[in-house]
């Protein structure tokens, strides 16, 4: 079997607490391979850890243990080899979406001219031929979404890591960005991991689904996602509907255990007050 | 009749909020020529009316015996040896002594206080050593301190410079300050996670976004330069605007005395109208402008 595209080898990310000397477990032996130009979806309830595994993806911070594999090599501190893609969309306001674009190859290197033309080629790819010009104030939450995608994409990164990007937007624009992003990822052949709370949002995207369980983030499980997608309305075909529920149960009794431990934390506190 | 209704439902354009000194162009309403007129007429005289009417207090208080005509000339009284003081170049003399002060103290404070803020604002320890005597000085009115600096550096140009230099550094430091400070944490990540160096990061990332809490400051620091240079001009100085006012008060030549703070007034006018510009140019992609 070839090298995976991405590895997360059994990492593991504890925090000290502050004023003690216990550690918070964030995520205990994480272990996903992800094949290249797979999409993959995490999915997880409060406090499961996403947001840490994406800094540890990223770059932006190191395992307590573990490590994390990029083509074979141990990723090291932030790079252009991976792209990622944030909920709050993280555009500059002072440039314009071509600008934007532009930024991470800036980053790279590139020469201005070849800039503007890898700009101009993203901005179709996400549908936004002619909008080069708006500033993000000038465009509506979905637009700042696919230039954000576009900005991640034109640098063209070996893994595309998306950080819960469609949960700020209203649920009709939702739909569309899926499904421009499924044709993204399908005419770039780039591997995705995508993290979501969404069932829905992980059945229709991912190839695979993995669930997290909260406090410690941990695999619960890999599904595969083997659904027809080539059918009109995807989500209201039987087999979307199984899978979905399976995964429903899956996270459920996770989301219980989540909101249980939180309550435990808060009576525990309020017990604290009353002594 | 449509045209009538279409008048009735026209956007009021007296709701938008926009500075009272700049004339905007009227948008283009359809109907009723008359209509058209009488709006982009009323669009234009708006900023005006209020001036108009305080000039026009100005003029007749004094000619009707509202208060005493040599110690409130009527303003085309003051007008007049406004243009005298132009003619005879007095007042460009003064002006010039005025203007060259504030602005190389100005721009003294700009370059020292824009990079030195970007320093305290961008290094937490810097920050954390240096805020309590900041706000020590912050707090202590430049003008206080007057005769500190005439004590130290003399009557001569330097304390004067010195002055504004001091009044202008406390609002750019601090607006830079927290220009840098409150950058969107989530762009300085986006730009992390790309892999940009330290430097690259600020030139790229963090100075533009402080850019328009910069230029608050700036704008407050041209206010506070002549305020404080007037001042300072006032106790002693043998040119300047301030010497202008408080000579031709003890020489009782009231009408020049008025004549030297309606050119204080204009200069503060062009000046903020000039940073207004700049700073509108600069931050055109802003949503609230």
């Amino acid at each position: 079997m070839s090298t995976p595209k991405l590895r997360i080898e059994h990492v593991t990310k504890r925090f000290p607490v502050r004023g003690t000397k216990d550690t918070f477990t964030a995520l205990d032996d994480i272990g996903i391979d992800l094949a290249d130009g797979e999409f993959l979806v995490l999915v997880g309830p409060s406090g499961c850890g996403k947001s840490t595994l994406l800094d540890l993806l990223g770059g932006l911070s190191e395992p307590t243990s573990g490590r994390i594999l990029l083509d074979g090599r141990p990723v090291c501190g932030p790079g252009l080899d991976r792209g990622i893609v944030f909920q709050q969309y993280a555009l500059l306001p002072w440039r314009t979406a071509r600008a934007n674009i532009e930024f991470g190859l800036e980053a790279k290197g590139i020469p201005k001219r070849e800039r503007r033309a890898l700009a101009e080629h993203y901005l179709e790819l996400v549908g936004l031929h002619g909008f080069g010009d708006r500033y993000p104030h000038e465009l509506s939450g979905g637009m700042k979404q696919r230039v954000a995608i576009a900005r991640s994409l034109a640098f063209d990164p070996g893994v595309l890591l998306m950080d819960e990007p469609f949960a700020a937007l209203d649920a009709q624009t939702r739909e569309s960005l899926q499904d421009e992003l499924l044709r993204i990822w399908r005419e770039t052949g780039k591997t995705i991991l995508f993290i979501t709370h969404g069932i829905d949002e992980a059945v229709y995207l991912g190839q695979r689904v993995a669930i997290l369980t909260s406090r410690p983030g941990r695999i619960k499980t890999i599904v595969d996602v083997d659904i027809d997608r080539t059918v009109d309305d995807v989500r209201s075909s039987e087999a979307f509907r199984v899978l979905r529920h399976d995964i429903w149960s899956l996270l459920h009794s996770e989301v219980a255990r989540a909101h249980d431990l939180e309550l435990a934390t808060a009576t525990k506190e309020v017990q604290h007050v009353q002594h | 009749m449509s045209s009538t209704s279409a008048t009735l439902t026209k956007p009021r354009p007296a709701t938008l909020p926009e500075p009272a000194v700049t004339a905007v162009p009227a948008p283009a309403p359809e109907p009723g020529l008359g209509h058209r007129i009488g709006a982009s007429a009323w669009h234009l005289a708006r900023p005006a009316v209020a001036i108009v009417a305080f000039l026009a207090l100005w003029e007749t208080a004094p000619r009707i015996g509202l208060v005493d005509e040599v110690f409130l000339p009527p303003f085309t009284t003051v007008l007049g040896a406004f243009f005298d003081l132009v003619g005879n170049g007095r007042l460009v003399d003064h002006l010039a002594a005025s203007l060259s002060r504030a602005l190389v103290g100005f721009a003294v404070a700009v370059a020292i206080a824009v990079p030195l803020g970007v320093a305290i604002g961008w290094y937490k320890p810097v920050a954390d050593l240096l805020n309590p005597i900041l706000e020590v000085f912050r707090n202590t009115a430049a003008l206080a301190l007057l005769p500190v600096f005439i004590l130290i550096l003399g009557i001569g140009e330097t304390s004067k410079v010195a002055l504004v230099i001091y009044a202008c550094t406390f609002p750019i430091l601090l607006n830079t300050i927290s220009g840098v400070r409150t950058v969107d944490p989530l762009l300085v990540k986006s730009a992390r996670s790309l892999g940009l160096p330290a430097h690259r990061l600020f030139q790229k990332v963090v100075l533009p976004a402080a850019v328009p809490t910069i230029f608050t400051g700036i704008r407050m620091a041209a206010a506070s330069s002549i305020l404080v240079l007037i001042a300072a001009e006032m106790v002693g100085a043998k040119a300047g605007l301030g010497y202008l006012i408080t000579a031709s008060q003890l020489n009782f030549q009231i009408p020049d005395m008025y004549a030297g703070i309606i050119a204080i007034s204009l200069v503060g006018l062009v000046f903020n109208g000039i940073l207004v510009t700049i700073e509108g140019r600069l931050s055109r992609w802003r949503s609230d402008r």
